[in-house]
């Protein structure tokens, strides 16, 4: 039985029609959502907030799986894609007039942040390793540091009032571009070039890789995707603000990415997706809905002590959560690993040999 | 004197303050890294935790300055040993990213955990009386003497545990090489136990002094003393305890300076850039070694 369940599962991974028809559902299914209330708007907003994450992910994954770096900044270029998206609808666009102008904003704000991303690359030349990390790390501050000190655009207090723009279909859009965009750079000979850096650099440039190329390049995807992610949030957040986007929020990307495991655009997408769920699952009204179907003689002794505390315990729960993940499960979900629909047919077989690193060190 | 000289006088003692207290946070990243080439990223949180530990001793337990000193360092000691033995030990042979990730999870473990304990910034009380002193327009309180002392005494006796004791020896050699120094009879981890205990103790005393300057303390303050003690231990070169104690006073002179000639928001913004710039002209920091890659 399984084997004949295994057989017709090879024989569809085999269709080239399987990736277009899911994304069509997909996007149907994007429409019929908000448009027939199938769901409820929590639901929805959960959605939308898992597909901006997956965004984030997947374009860190980039830089900080793919190629081995130990970027920080990824919040400051979402920042600055959020920045830019919001300024440009609030100040600049008639969106009153003409809300298709929206995937407008949003683009200019992941092509601010790819320029960012291009700065960030040139000390990568030089700077490798925990150097670099903090590179980034400064990157990060110094975006932060400047928007706080720019009053024109809102300084500290951030921008309120932003309209709410981001719908799921739009969310599921840039969904599929940014997986679609970076699977292809990977597998491509650019990608081919990011793997060899690495596994080495030296090594790779002795090869005749253009390493500073390959570096412009992944850096250059990787921050356009977190501006395009950040413009998103920005207008389903509906407030921005320098807070918004500090450490912390790096931090969660990269769980999200590690908990996935490196190197996997599967694994940013159940990373960032188990992620997204678990914080909102743990929400107290949540909890005690999905329990509500206990006895009374449980439940409430049960939400007096465990349940309406959960608020503030959950934020102790996820972090001690990670560390277990990475005590029993170093590599993550799918370190290295990638599911067969993803991998173009021409490497599916090769792909075997490019997935253990036999050192089993990576930087 | 001159008013000008005065001012500088001034704000090299403020910078000294500041600067001590980045110094004994940054020995733990950079003796941390040097035996383990590990970013521990829960130091910051150890710090907080340290001011937390004294709060609870000074209120609590209604200790006075030198207890609740010493007190503090024990507590964070052992919070820096158990950590390092629930969540480092295990992943000592992993990919190095696992690593810097569970640092990171432990980190927000105790923030958070912190904030569920106590959601609301705490008051430290007075532990010491505070006397200022006058030095010719210079005003000295007996709060920066005692914190700019104690710090340089505390590096004083870590520069000499490590570089003129046998505990020191084997932290060098483990720092040098892990496969050998085994065989050589080092007990390798009760040395990097040692090393934790050490570098949290540190940070403890910083959480203490920096508590008793300034008196407000909260969940999340470690965050930005712990990157800022981080980069000081980079601009020194990581994994060097003297350029982690130099790294630490520029950082602060640095900082210091921003805030007396521009508005006090440009204070991040100038350090980071100066940082970034250091590290594109010497990459390996003041007193680090290049190290050479092979192929």
């Amino acid at each position: 039985m399984t084997a004949l369940l295994r057989n017709h599962w090879d024989w569809l991974l085999e269709q080239r029609w399987l990736l277009p028809v899911l994304v069509a559902i997909g996007f149907i299914l994007a429409f019929a959502i908000p448009e027939y209330n199938l769901l409820n708007k929590y639901v929805q907003l959960v959605l939308m907030y898992v597909g901006i994450n997956i965004i984030l992910a997947v374009s860190l994954n980039l830089v900080n799986g793919y190629m081995g770096e130990f970027s920080l900044a990824h919040a400051g270029f979402m920042a600055v894609g959020a920045y830019t998206a919001a300024l440009l609808t609030m100040k600049v666009l008639p969106i009153a007039a003409y809300p298709g102008l929206f995937p407008l904003a949003v683009l200019a704000g992941g092509l601010a942040a790819a320029l960012l991303g291009l700065l960030v690359a040139i000390p990568s030349f030089k700077v490798r390793g925990d150097y670099l990390a903090i590179i980034t790390l400064a990157f990060l501050m110094i975006v932060k540091s400047v928007i706080e000190n720019i009053d024109f655009i809102g300084g500290p207090r951030g921008i309120p009032g932003i309209k709410k723009l981001t719908t799921l279909p739009w969310v599921f859009f840039w969904v599929v571009v940014s997986i679609w965009m970076v699977r292809n750079f990977v597998y491509s000979k650019y990608g081919r070039g990011v793997l060899s850096i690495r596994e080495d650099e030296i090594a790779s440039d002795l090869m005749s890789v253009n390493t500073r190329r390959v570096k412009f390049l992944a850096f250059m995807t990787s921050s356009f995707f977190a501006g395009i992610a950040g413009g998103l949030f920005a207008h389903l957040l509906q407030f921005i603000s320098p807070r918004v986007f500090d450490i912390i929020k790096t931090t969660d990307i990269l769980i999200m990415v590690y908990l996935g495991g490196i190197a996997s655009i599967t694994g940013s997408i159940l990373g960032a997706t188990l992620y997204t769920v678990m914080l909102e699952v743990l929400r107290p009204s949540t909890v005690a809905g999905l329990l509500s179907w206990l006895p009374d003689m449980v439940f409430n002794p049960l939400n007096e002590y465990f349940i309406r505390h959960l608020g503030v315990w959950r934020m102790v729960i996820m972090p001690l959560l990670l560390v277990l993940v990475m005590l029993y499960w170093p590599r993550g979900i799918m370190g290295l690993r990638e599911f067969r629909g993803f991998i173009p047919r021409r490497d599916r077989e090769a792909h075997h040999v490019l997935k253990i690193p036999k050192s089993g060190e990576m930087p | 004197m001159s008013d000008g000289i005065v001012y500088w006088l001034q704000q090299i003692l403020n910078a000294l303050q500041l600067g001590s207290i980045y110094a004994l946070i940054a020995l733990g990243y950079t003796m941390v890294y040097g035996i383990l080439t590990m970013i521990n990223f829960a130091h910051g949180d150890v710090f907080m935790i340290g001011a937390f530990f004294c709060f609870m001793a000074a209120t609590m337990l209604g200790l006075p300055f030198a207890p609740t000193l010493l007190l503090t360092i024990l507590g964070t000691a052992l919070l820096g040993v158990v950590i390092e033995r629930l969540a480092y030990k295990p992943l000592r042979n992993a990919p190095r990213v696992s690593a810097i990730i569970t640092a990171l999870g432990v980190g927000l473990f105790l923030e958070n955990f912190t904030l569920a304990l106590a959601p609301y910034p705490k008051h430290i009380p007075p532990l010491l009386e505070n006397v200022t002193w006058d030095l010719g327009g210079v005003s000295l309180s007996s709060l920066q003497v005692i914190i700019i002392c104690l710090s340089l005494g505390l590096m004083i006796v870590l520069d000499y545990v490590v570089h003129r004791t046998p505990v020191g020896m084997a932290m060098r050699a483990i720092s040098w090489d892990k496969t050998f120094v085994p065989l050589m009879g080092i007990p390798v981890n009760l040395i990097i136990s040692i090393t934790f205990a050490i570098g949290a103790g540190l940070a403890g005393a910083a959480g203490t002094m920096y508590a008793l300057a300034y008196p407000v303390i909260d969940p999340y303050m470690g965050i930005m003393v712990g990157w800022k003690a981080f980069i000081s231990a980079v601009v020194g070169g990581i994994g060097n305890i003297r350029g982690a104690m130099i790294g630490a006073f520029i950082l602060g002179g640095v900082e210091i300076m921003v805030t007396a000639f521009f508005p006090s928001t440009y204070r991040d913004f100038v350090a980071f850039s100066l940082l970034m710039l250091l590290i594109m002209i010497r990459p390996y920091g003041i007193l680090g070694q290049p190290r050479t890659q092979k192929v």
